[in-house]
Protein backbone atom coordinates (compact mmCIF):
# COMPACT_ATOMS: atom_id res chain seq x y z
CA UNK A 1 0.00 0.00 0.00
CA UNK A 2 2.76 2.26 0.71
CA UNK A 3 4.46 1.58 -2.21
CA UNK A 4 1.78 2.14 -4.34
CA UNK A 5 1.13 5.40 -2.71
CA UNK A 6 5.19 6.10 -2.89
CA UNK A 7 4.55 5.52 -7.18
CA UNK A 8 1.24 7.62 -7.33
CA UNK A 9 1.65 10.41 -5.29
CA UNK A 10 5.23 11.10 -3.86
CA UNK A 11 6.96 10.14 -7.47
CA UNK A 12 7.43 14.09 -8.07
CA UNK A 13 9.23 16.25 -5.80
CA UNK A 14 7.86 19.38 -6.77
CA UNK A 15 4.99 19.97 -8.98
CA UNK A 16 1.22 19.37 -9.34
CA UNK A 17 -0.74 15.75 -9.83
CA UNK A 18 -4.04 15.64 -11.19
CA UNK A 19 -5.89 12.41 -8.88
CA UNK A 20 -9.36 10.70 -9.77
CA UNK A 21 -9.26 11.69 -13.88
CA UNK A 22 -12.24 9.54 -14.93
CA UNK A 23 -10.41 6.77 -16.77
CA UNK A 24 -9.72 7.57 -20.42
CA UNK A 25 -9.62 11.40 -19.86
CA UNK A 26 -5.94 11.88 -18.93
CA UNK A 27 -4.96 12.38 -22.64
CA UNK A 28 -7.67 15.09 -22.63
CA UNK A 29 -6.41 16.94 -19.69
CA UNK A 30 -2.58 16.50 -21.66
CA UNK A 31 -3.90 18.47 -24.50
CA UNK A 32 -4.85 21.52 -22.22
CA UNK A 33 -1.91 21.77 -21.07
CA UNK A 34 0.91 23.46 -22.77
CA UNK A 35 3.80 21.24 -21.57
CA UNK A 36 7.24 22.68 -23.00
CA UNK A 37 9.96 20.14 -22.86
CA UNK A 38 11.18 20.51 -19.53
CA UNK A 39 8.76 19.57 -17.39
CA UNK A 40 8.70 15.77 -16.40
CA UNK A 41 5.03 14.19 -16.92
CA UNK A 42 3.90 10.42 -15.64
CA UNK A 43 0.13 9.69 -17.01
CA UNK A 44 -1.52 6.84 -15.21
CA UNK A 45 -4.69 5.68 -17.14
CA UNK A 46 -7.17 2.69 -15.80
CA UNK A 47 -6.08 2.55 -12.32
CA UNK A 48 -7.83 1.37 -9.94
CA UNK A 49 -9.83 3.56 -7.53
CA UNK A 50 -11.70 2.92 -4.34
CA UNK A 51 -13.85 6.16 -5.13
CA UNK A 52 -14.44 6.28 -8.88
CA UNK A 53 -13.99 2.34 -10.14
CA UNK A 54 -11.33 3.37 -12.41
CA UNK A 55 -9.05 6.26 -12.67
CA UNK A 56 -6.58 7.88 -14.84
CA UNK A 57 -3.71 10.31 -12.81
CA UNK A 58 -1.08 12.77 -14.88
CA UNK A 59 1.46 14.36 -12.78
CA UNK A 60 3.54 17.15 -13.71
CA UNK A 61 6.79 18.57 -12.35
CA UNK A 62 7.78 21.57 -11.55
CA UNK A 63 4.50 23.27 -12.76
CA UNK A 64 1.60 24.87 -11.30
CA UNK A 65 -1.60 25.16 -13.36
CA UNK A 66 -3.31 28.46 -14.64
CA UNK A 67 -6.53 29.56 -13.34
CA UNK A 68 -7.62 29.27 -17.27
CA UNK A 69 -6.16 25.30 -17.37
CA UNK A 70 -7.86 24.75 -14.22
CA UNK A 71 -10.88 25.78 -15.35
CA UNK A 72 -10.52 24.02 -18.61
CA UNK A 73 -9.75 20.35 -16.64
CA UNK A 74 -12.78 21.26 -14.48
CA UNK A 75 -15.30 20.31 -17.82
CA UNK A 76 -14.03 17.73 -19.32
CA UNK A 77 -12.77 15.85 -15.68
CA UNK A 78 -15.20 16.99 -13.28
CA UNK A 79 -14.18 14.07 -10.85
CA UNK A 80 -10.39 15.18 -10.40
CA UNK A 81 -8.60 16.00 -7.63
CA UNK A 82 -6.05 19.02 -7.78
CA UNK A 83 -2.76 18.29 -5.26
CA UNK A 84 0.08 20.74 -5.13
CA UNK A 85 3.29 18.92 -4.71
CA UNK A 86 6.19 20.56 -2.15
CA UNK A 87 9.09 18.44 -1.41
CA UNK A 88 7.47 15.52 -1.79
CA UNK A 89 4.70 16.31 0.45
CA UNK A 90 1.09 17.28 -0.33
CA UNK A 91 0.81 20.87 0.52
CA UNK A 92 -2.93 21.46 -0.83
CA UNK A 93 -5.77 18.95 -2.04
CA UNK A 94 -8.79 20.83 -3.94
CA UNK A 95 -11.41 19.38 -6.05
CA UNK A 96 -11.90 21.03 -9.77
CA UNK A 97 -14.92 23.19 -8.87
CA UNK A 98 -17.02 23.80 -12.78
CA UNK A 99 -16.21 26.81 -13.51
CA UNK A 100 -18.77 30.00 -15.08
CA UNK A 101 -16.31 30.44 -17.52
CA UNK A 102 -13.59 29.17 -19.81
CA UNK A 103 -11.31 30.94 -22.21
CA UNK A 104 -9.11 29.26 -24.71
CA UNK A 105 -8.40 25.64 -24.52
CA UNK A 106 -12.15 24.74 -25.79
CA UNK A 107 -13.40 24.44 -29.27
CA UNK A 108 -16.44 25.92 -30.38
CA UNK A 109 -18.70 23.24 -32.85
CA UNK A 110 -20.22 25.82 -35.07
CA UNK A 111 -17.89 25.82 -38.04
CA UNK A 112 -19.11 29.30 -39.39
CA UNK A 113 -18.11 30.54 -35.40
CA UNK A 114 -15.47 33.32 -35.52
CA UNK A 115 -13.53 31.85 -33.43
CA UNK A 116 -13.04 29.16 -35.93
CA UNK A 117 -12.32 31.29 -39.03
CA UNK A 118 -9.88 33.70 -37.11
CA UNK A 119 -6.81 33.45 -34.86
CA UNK A 120 -8.62 34.20 -31.54
CA UNK A 121 -9.23 32.67 -28.05
CA UNK A 122 -12.25 30.75 -27.46
CA UNK A 123 -14.75 31.94 -24.31
CA UNK A 124 -17.69 30.01 -22.92
CA UNK A 125 -19.97 30.93 -20.49
CA UNK A 126 -21.22 27.57 -18.28
CA UNK A 127 -24.72 26.50 -17.10
CA UNK A 128 -23.48 24.43 -14.25
CA UNK A 129 -27.41 22.61 -14.22
CA UNK A 130 -27.58 19.09 -13.90
CA UNK A 131 -26.97 18.51 -17.50
CA UNK A 132 -24.00 21.22 -17.71
CA UNK A 133 -24.04 23.58 -20.77
CA UNK A 134 -21.58 26.03 -22.27
CA UNK A 135 -22.45 28.90 -24.46
CA UNK A 136 -20.20 30.07 -26.54
CA UNK A 137 -19.81 34.25 -25.96
CA UNK A 138 -19.19 35.10 -29.94
CA UNK A 139 -21.71 32.80 -31.67
CA UNK A 140 -24.14 32.58 -28.42
CA UNK A 141 -24.79 28.62 -29.22
CA UNK A 142 -25.07 26.66 -26.37
CA UNK A 143 -23.73 22.83 -26.18
CA UNK A 144 -23.62 20.02 -23.74
CA UNK A 145 -20.44 20.02 -21.54
CA UNK A 146 -19.88 16.51 -22.14
CA UNK A 147 -19.96 17.33 -26.03
CA UNK A 148 -17.16 19.72 -26.20
CA UNK A 149 -13.80 19.19 -27.80
CA UNK A 150 -10.27 20.47 -26.99
CA UNK A 151 -7.97 22.40 -29.03
CA UNK A 152 -4.72 20.73 -29.15
CA UNK B 1 -24.56 51.22 -24.07
CA UNK B 2 -21.43 50.97 -25.90
CA UNK B 3 -22.40 48.46 -28.38
CA UNK B 4 -25.28 47.04 -30.11
CA UNK B 5 -23.99 43.73 -30.55
CA UNK B 6 -26.97 41.04 -29.70
CA UNK B 7 -30.62 41.27 -28.01
CA UNK B 8 -29.22 39.05 -25.14
CA UNK B 9 -26.93 42.49 -23.74
CA UNK B 10 -30.32 44.36 -23.53
CA UNK B 11 -32.22 44.83 -20.24
CA UNK B 12 -36.05 45.76 -20.48
CA UNK B 13 -35.06 48.54 -19.38
CA UNK B 14 -32.47 49.43 -22.16
CA UNK B 15 -35.09 48.54 -24.87
CA UNK B 16 -37.48 50.77 -23.48
CA UNK B 17 -34.55 53.53 -23.75
CA UNK B 18 -34.70 52.76 -27.27
CA UNK B 19 -38.33 52.58 -28.49
CA UNK B 20 -39.02 55.72 -25.93
CA UNK B 21 -35.99 57.88 -28.21
CA UNK B 22 -37.19 56.54 -31.53
CA UNK B 23 -40.56 57.87 -31.23
CA UNK B 24 -38.73 61.09 -30.05
CA UNK B 25 -36.96 60.85 -33.05
CA UNK B 26 -39.70 60.57 -34.95
CA UNK B 27 -42.18 63.33 -33.80
CA UNK B 28 -39.42 65.60 -34.00
CA UNK B 29 -39.05 66.22 -30.11
CA UNK B 30 -35.33 64.68 -30.27
CA UNK B 31 -33.41 65.90 -33.65
CA UNK B 32 -29.82 64.59 -33.63
CA UNK B 33 -27.28 66.27 -34.69
CA UNK B 34 -24.86 64.12 -36.21
CA UNK B 35 -22.86 66.86 -38.84
CA UNK B 36 -19.42 65.88 -38.66
CA UNK B 37 -19.76 62.10 -37.97
CA UNK B 38 -18.91 59.12 -39.94
CA UNK B 39 -20.27 55.74 -40.01
CA UNK B 40 -18.33 52.91 -41.31
CA UNK B 41 -20.61 50.45 -42.99
CA UNK B 42 -19.38 47.37 -43.57
CA UNK B 43 -20.98 44.83 -45.35
CA UNK B 44 -19.03 41.54 -45.79
CA UNK B 45 -22.16 39.72 -47.39
CA UNK B 46 -24.86 42.03 -49.23
CA UNK B 47 -28.09 43.14 -48.08
CA UNK B 48 -28.81 45.93 -50.13
CA UNK B 49 -32.00 46.85 -47.70
CA UNK B 50 -30.13 47.10 -43.84
CA UNK B 51 -27.42 49.19 -45.68
CA UNK B 52 -30.03 51.47 -47.09
CA UNK B 53 -31.80 51.83 -44.04
CA UNK B 54 -28.50 52.43 -41.87
CA UNK B 55 -27.60 54.86 -44.92
CA UNK B 56 -30.45 56.59 -44.41
CA UNK B 57 -30.41 57.02 -40.72
CA UNK B 58 -27.19 58.43 -40.74
CA UNK B 59 -28.09 61.10 -43.69
CA UNK B 60 -31.30 62.05 -42.07
CA UNK B 61 -28.77 63.06 -39.32
CA UNK B 62 -26.73 65.13 -41.31
CA UNK B 63 -24.32 62.36 -40.49
CA UNK B 64 -21.97 60.86 -43.58
CA UNK B 65 -21.28 56.88 -44.39
CA UNK B 66 -18.06 55.13 -45.49
CA UNK B 67 -18.87 51.71 -47.25
CA UNK B 68 -17.39 48.76 -47.90
CA UNK B 69 -19.64 46.15 -49.51
CA UNK B 70 -19.68 42.95 -50.99
CA UNK B 71 -16.29 41.11 -50.41
CA UNK B 72 -16.31 38.52 -47.61
CA UNK B 73 -13.24 40.06 -45.65
CA UNK B 74 -11.67 42.62 -47.26
CA UNK B 75 -7.90 42.58 -47.20
CA UNK B 76 -7.79 38.89 -46.57
CA UNK B 77 -6.19 38.90 -50.19
CA UNK B 78 -3.57 40.59 -48.90
CA UNK B 79 -3.60 38.52 -45.16
CA UNK B 80 -4.42 41.45 -43.04
CA UNK B 81 -5.92 40.25 -40.46
CA UNK B 82 -9.24 41.03 -39.53
CA UNK B 83 -8.72 42.81 -36.26
CA UNK B 84 -6.48 44.98 -38.21
CA UNK B 85 -9.16 45.60 -40.79
CA UNK B 86 -10.97 46.94 -37.88
CA UNK B 87 -8.28 48.95 -36.13
CA UNK B 88 -7.66 50.80 -39.53
CA UNK B 89 -11.76 51.70 -40.44
CA UNK B 90 -12.04 52.50 -36.83
CA UNK B 91 -9.02 55.56 -37.02
CA UNK B 92 -11.50 56.73 -39.88
CA UNK B 93 -14.81 56.72 -38.74
CA UNK B 94 -16.52 57.09 -35.42
CA UNK B 95 -19.14 54.15 -35.39
CA UNK B 96 -18.90 50.70 -36.79
CA UNK B 97 -22.25 48.94 -38.60
CA UNK B 98 -21.04 45.44 -39.58
CA UNK B 99 -22.59 42.65 -41.22
CA UNK B 100 -20.98 39.64 -41.65
CA UNK B 101 -21.81 36.06 -42.54
CA UNK B 102 -19.46 34.67 -39.66
CA UNK B 103 -21.03 34.48 -36.23
CA UNK B 104 -19.63 36.44 -33.76
CA UNK B 105 -17.93 38.70 -36.06
CA UNK B 106 -19.01 42.30 -34.32
CA UNK B 107 -18.88 40.70 -30.95
CA UNK B 108 -15.46 40.09 -31.73
CA UNK B 109 -14.80 43.79 -33.60
CA UNK B 110 -16.34 45.48 -30.54
CA UNK B 111 -13.56 43.65 -28.44
CA UNK B 112 -10.75 45.26 -31.02
CA UNK B 113 -11.95 48.34 -31.29
CA UNK B 114 -12.60 51.35 -29.23
CA UNK B 115 -15.44 53.14 -31.15
CA UNK B 116 -19.24 51.38 -31.14
CA UNK B 117 -19.60 48.85 -33.08
CA UNK B 118 -23.42 47.47 -34.33
CA UNK B 119 -24.27 44.37 -35.26
CA UNK B 120 -26.45 44.19 -38.68
CA UNK B 121 -26.49 40.81 -39.16
CA UNK B 122 -23.66 38.03 -37.90
CA UNK B 123 -24.58 34.45 -40.31
CA UNK B 124 -27.60 32.53 -38.51
CA UNK B 125 -27.07 34.44 -34.80
CA UNK B 126 -28.55 37.70 -34.27
CA UNK B 127 -29.65 41.16 -35.93
CA UNK B 128 -30.76 43.24 -33.32
CA UNK B 129 -31.55 46.30 -35.16
CA UNK B 130 -34.29 43.90 -37.06
CA UNK B 131 -35.45 42.60 -33.86
CA UNK B 132 -35.60 46.57 -31.95
CA UNK B 133 -37.66 47.79 -35.37
CA UNK B 134 -39.57 44.58 -34.93
CA UNK B 135 -40.43 45.89 -31.39
CA UNK B 136 -41.15 49.43 -32.12
CA UNK B 137 -43.40 48.70 -34.98
CA UNK B 138 -45.48 46.62 -32.30
CA UNK B 139 -45.53 49.11 -29.97
CA UNK B 140 -46.61 51.44 -31.92
CA UNK B 141 -49.06 49.60 -33.60
CA UNK B 142 -50.24 48.08 -30.03
CA UNK B 143 -49.45 50.99 -27.52
CA UNK B 144 -47.99 48.16 -25.56
CA UNK B 145 -45.58 45.18 -26.12
CA UNK B 146 -46.62 43.32 -22.82
CA UNK B 147 -48.83 40.31 -23.08
CA UNK B 148 -49.97 40.46 -26.58
CA UNK B 149 -50.63 37.34 -28.80
CA UNK B 150 -48.41 36.82 -31.83
CA UNK B 151 -48.01 34.78 -34.39
CA UNK B 152 -45.32 33.84 -36.31
CA UNK B 153 -45.59 32.67 -39.91
CA UNK B 154 -43.43 30.68 -42.17
CA UNK B 155 -40.07 29.46 -42.09
CA UNK B 156 -39.42 29.13 -38.17
CA UNK B 157 -36.72 27.49 -38.51
CA UNK B 158 -33.97 28.84 -40.40
CA UNK B 159 -35.38 32.50 -39.90
CA UNK B 160 -33.62 34.39 -37.56
CA UNK B 161 -35.66 37.13 -37.30
CA UNK B 162 -38.22 35.20 -35.98
CA UNK B 163 -35.87 33.43 -33.35
CA UNK B 164 -34.73 37.75 -31.86
CA UNK B 165 -38.43 38.40 -32.10
CA UNK B 166 -39.86 35.23 -30.70
CA UNK B 167 -36.93 35.64 -27.31
CA UNK B 168 -37.35 39.51 -26.98
CA UNK B 169 -41.33 39.44 -26.72
CA UNK B 170 -40.51 36.41 -24.35
CA UNK B 171 -39.31 39.27 -22.19
CA UNK B 172 -42.65 40.92 -22.26
CA UNK B 173 -45.16 37.61 -21.86
CA UNK B 174 -46.42 37.12 -25.18
CA UNK B 175 -48.31 34.16 -26.25
CA UNK B 176 -47.17 32.87 -29.29
CA UNK B 177 -48.70 30.71 -32.18
CA UNK B 178 -45.75 29.44 -34.71
CA UNK B 179 -47.62 28.54 -38.23
CA UNK B 180 -45.00 26.64 -40.09
CA UNK B 181 -44.71 23.67 -42.35
CA UNK B 182 -43.23 20.54 -40.03
CA UNK B 183 -39.62 20.76 -41.12
CA UNK B 184 -39.73 24.29 -40.73
CA UNK B 185 -40.51 24.01 -37.12
CA UNK B 186 -39.68 26.47 -34.37
CA UNK B 187 -36.05 24.96 -33.18
CA UNK B 188 -36.03 23.43 -30.00
CA UNK B 189 -33.66 25.51 -28.42
CA UNK B 190 -36.35 28.30 -28.79
CA UNK B 191 -39.19 26.30 -27.45
CA UNK B 192 -36.79 25.48 -24.52
CA UNK B 193 -35.74 28.65 -23.92
CA UNK B 194 -39.31 30.01 -24.13
CA UNK B 195 -40.92 26.89 -21.88
CA UNK B 196 -38.24 27.64 -19.53
CA UNK B 197 -40.08 31.25 -19.20
CA UNK B 198 -43.35 29.73 -18.65
CA UNK B 199 -44.31 31.36 -21.87
CA UNK B 200 -47.17 29.31 -23.88
CA UNK B 201 -46.64 29.12 -27.61
CA UNK B 202 -48.77 26.61 -30.06
CA UNK B 203 -47.93 24.90 -33.36
CA UNK B 204 -49.95 24.91 -35.80
CA UNK B 205 -50.02 23.90 -40.11
CA UNK B 206 -52.16 26.17 -41.51
CA UNK B 207 -52.66 30.16 -41.50
CA UNK B 208 -56.20 29.90 -41.80
CA UNK B 209 -58.22 29.57 -39.13
CA UNK B 210 -55.76 30.55 -36.63
CA UNK B 211 -54.97 34.41 -36.87
CA UNK B 212 -58.84 36.01 -35.65
CA UNK B 213 -57.12 35.99 -31.62
CA UNK B 214 -53.87 37.43 -32.69
CA UNK B 215 -52.75 41.11 -32.21
CA UNK B 216 -49.97 40.65 -34.10
CA UNK B 217 -49.05 38.35 -37.41
CA UNK B 218 -45.71 37.94 -38.53
CA UNK B 219 -45.06 36.59 -41.59
CA UNK B 220 -41.70 35.87 -42.94
CA UNK B 221 -40.92 33.62 -46.66
CA UNK B 222 -40.27 30.44 -47.11
CA UNK B 223 -38.09 29.37 -49.78
CA UNK B 224 -38.51 27.24 -52.59
CA UNK B 225 -34.79 25.85 -51.73
CA UNK B 226 -35.24 24.49 -48.63
CA UNK B 227 -37.36 21.70 -50.07
CA UNK B 228 -35.97 18.71 -51.54
CA UNK B 229 -38.70 18.82 -53.57
CA UNK B 230 -40.61 21.21 -55.61
CA UNK B 231 -43.24 19.25 -55.41
CA UNK B 232 -43.54 19.21 -51.65
CA UNK B 233 -42.93 23.15 -52.07
CA UNK B 234 -46.02 23.51 -54.12
CA UNK B 235 -48.41 21.32 -51.79
CA UNK B 236 -47.68 23.79 -48.76
CA UNK B 237 -47.00 26.73 -50.18
CA UNK B 238 -50.43 27.65 -49.86
CA UNK B 239 -51.13 27.66 -46.72
CA UNK B 240 -48.64 29.99 -45.74
CA UNK B 241 -49.67 32.86 -47.92
CA UNK B 242 -52.45 35.49 -46.53
CA UNK B 243 -54.89 36.89 -48.72
CA UNK B 244 -57.26 39.76 -48.07
CA UNK B 245 -60.35 36.58 -47.65
CA UNK B 246 -58.94 35.44 -44.35
CA UNK B 247 -58.94 38.62 -42.78
CA UNK B 248 -62.81 38.76 -41.75
CA UNK B 249 -62.89 38.40 -37.98
CA UNK B 250 -59.57 39.95 -36.94
CA UNK B 251 -59.09 42.02 -34.19
CA UNK B 252 -59.50 45.93 -34.68
CA UNK B 253 -55.83 46.20 -33.56
CA UNK B 254 -54.71 43.48 -35.58
CA UNK B 255 -51.19 44.14 -37.90
CA UNK B 256 -49.23 42.20 -40.48
CA UNK B 257 -45.87 42.60 -40.15
CA UNK B 258 -42.80 41.12 -42.78
CA UNK B 259 -39.24 41.93 -42.92
CA UNK B 260 -38.77 41.99 -46.37
CA UNK B 261 -38.65 41.61 -49.22
CA UNK B 262 -42.14 39.88 -49.98
CA UNK B 263 -42.13 37.50 -53.14
CA UNK B 264 -45.81 35.80 -52.64
CA UNK B 265 -46.31 35.07 -49.08
CA UNK B 266 -48.95 37.91 -48.75
CA UNK B 267 -51.24 38.85 -51.49
CA UNK B 268 -51.02 42.29 -52.64
CA UNK B 269 -55.14 42.56 -51.95
CA UNK B 270 -53.91 42.77 -48.27
CA UNK B 271 -51.79 45.83 -48.96
CA UNK B 272 -55.16 48.18 -48.95
CA UNK B 273 -56.73 46.81 -46.04
CA UNK B 274 -55.60 48.76 -42.71
CA UNK B 275 -54.15 45.48 -41.30
CA UNK B 276 -50.87 45.87 -43.75
CA UNK B 277 -48.12 47.19 -41.79
CA UNK B 278 -45.00 45.70 -43.20
CA UNK B 279 -43.93 49.27 -45.57
CA UNK B 280 -44.58 51.95 -42.36
CA UNK B 281 -42.82 48.88 -40.36
CA UNK B 282 -39.52 49.33 -42.76
CA UNK B 283 -39.84 53.39 -42.70
CA UNK B 284 -39.99 52.54 -38.53
CA UNK B 285 -36.42 50.66 -39.29
CA UNK B 286 -35.02 53.94 -40.00
CA UNK B 287 -36.16 55.58 -36.50
CA UNK B 288 -35.25 53.17 -35.09
CA UNK B 289 -31.24 53.04 -36.12
CA UNK B 290 -31.49 56.49 -35.95
CA UNK B 291 -31.97 56.19 -32.03
CA UNK B 292 -29.26 53.35 -32.15
CA UNK B 293 -26.63 55.63 -33.40
CA UNK B 294 -27.64 58.78 -31.63
CA UNK B 295 -27.75 56.51 -28.22
CA UNK B 296 -24.11 55.00 -28.79
CA UNK B 297 -22.51 58.34 -30.17
CA UNK B 298 -23.76 59.45 -26.39
CA UNK B 299 -25.64 62.57 -28.67
CA UNK B 300 -28.94 61.41 -26.35
ZN1 LIG C 1 -18.94 29.88 -31.19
Amino acid sequence: MNQIKMIKVNAIKNGTVIDHIAAGKALKVIDILTLTGNNAVMIGMNLVSNRIGKKDIVKIENRELSKEEVNSIALIAPSATLIIIKDFEVVNKTSFDMPEYVEEHIICPNPKCITNSEDIPSKFYINNAEIATARCVYCEKKYLVEDLRIKI
Amino acid sequence: MKNLISMRDLSKEDIMRLMDTAAKIENGEIVPDMQRKLAALLFFEPSTRTMFSFDTAMKRMNGDTIIMSGTKNTSAKKGETFADTLQTIAQYSDIIIMRSPIEGAARYAAEVVDIPVVNAGDGANQHPTQALLDLYSIIKTQGKLENLKIGLAGDLRFGRTVHSLAQAMAVFGAEFKFISPSFLQMPEYIKDDLTEQNIKFEEFKDMEGNIDDLDILYVTRIQKERFADPEDYAKVKGSYVLNKTMLPNVKENFKVLHPLPRVDEIHTDVDDTKFAYYFPQAKNGVYTRQAIISILLGEV
